[in-house]
């Protein structure tokens, strides 16, 4: 068995890889993935830490963060979608007025 | 079955205990690279359906670092919703939209450089925290064994619908609110000039 450190590390590394990618990229999309990066990272916490303690609780929660992943996906690439037919754009940098 | 190997593998080699350290750690080092490699390159590349296939693999290595952890169910759900459905809509939006490169805009000089610095503080700040101040309490240790695979099935089917019984119901009306809000979203009005 690996030592649950390891995993933590590498949870660490990801969610700050994701982390990075919301602050540089400007393509909304991009930066959706690198919240879902950062969902997977956390998760993958939780499911070790679920296994060193020998609990289902983190097991669960990961369930449940993956199925509020899946209902945020679908709400934001629906706004996405929005966004883009309303300004013929999608640059993070050109969305900086309320009323479109 | 198929989502027990790592298990099989495991009781198979556990009588040479030093080799199942060894497979499992090297496993594990592979796995990380491929993890961290793919994670870069879904930050790095230009065109976000690059961004996108990078990301699908590196949920399918996540998915084997569950079935190492134990947790096959967990394996499951992460291929077939995240690889499957999630980054399917992803490839679909993108191309539906045909955004794939966006024009070279206006780039800000100190972005790049706040991001790094910002970043190198998180990391540093994660790894100390969960490593350095935690084991001061001594809570976190190798596990000796990992749960049995169907039990752990079992098990968690059980807690799922007994302990967790009304968040698991209130997903679903999430589920259902969310189906709802991207149609209303996306959906023209009629006579609404656009």
């Amino acid at each position: 068995m690996v030592p649950v450190n390891y995993y933590v590390i590498l949870s660490a590394i990801l969610f700050t890889i994701g982390a990075v990618g919301v602050l540089v990229r400007r393509n909304p999309l991009v930066i959706f993935m690198s919240v879902e990066l950062m969902l997977n990272a956390a998760n993958l916490a939780m499911v070790a830490f679920s296994s060193t303690l020998k609990s289902f609780s983190g097991q669960i929660f990961v369930f449940f963060v993956i199925a509020v992943a899946a209902a945020e996906v679908a709400v934001g690439l629906a706004l996405i979608v929005e966004i883009f037919r309303t300004k013929h754009s999608i640059n993070v940098d050109e969305m900086n007025s309320l009323k479109g | 079955m198929s989502i027990s190997w790592s298990t099989c593998l495991r009781d198979y080699l556990s009588t040479f205990p030093k080799v199942t350290m060894t497979v499992e750690l090297i496993l594990f080092l592979i796995l990380a690279l491929v993890a961290i490699a793919t994670a870069l390159g879904m930050l790095l590349s230009r065109n976000s359906v690059y961004s996108a296939l990078f990301l699908v693999l590196n949920f399918a290595t996540v998915a084997v670092f569950y079935l190492l952890l134990g947790a096959p169910f967990i394996a499951m759900a992460q291929v077939t919703v995240y690889a499957g459905a999630i980054m399917v809509l992803f490839l679909f939006v993108i191309m539906l939209l045909g955004t794939e490169v966006l024009p070279a805009g206006k780039v800000l000089p100190w972005q790049r450089p706040l991001a790094g610095a910002l970043a190198t503080i998180l990391v540093v700040e994660a790894i100390y925290l969960l490593l350095v101040r935690a084991r001061s309490n001594a809570a976190i240790v190798a596990p000796e064994a990992t749960f049995n695979t169907m039990d752990s099935l079992r098990e968690m089917g059980m807690q799922l619908f007994s302990n967790y019984l009304l968040p698991f119901e209130v997903t679903s009306i999430l589920l259902l609110v969310a189906m709802v809000g991207a149609i209303v979203l996306t959906k023209k009005e009629k006579g609404a000039q656009r």
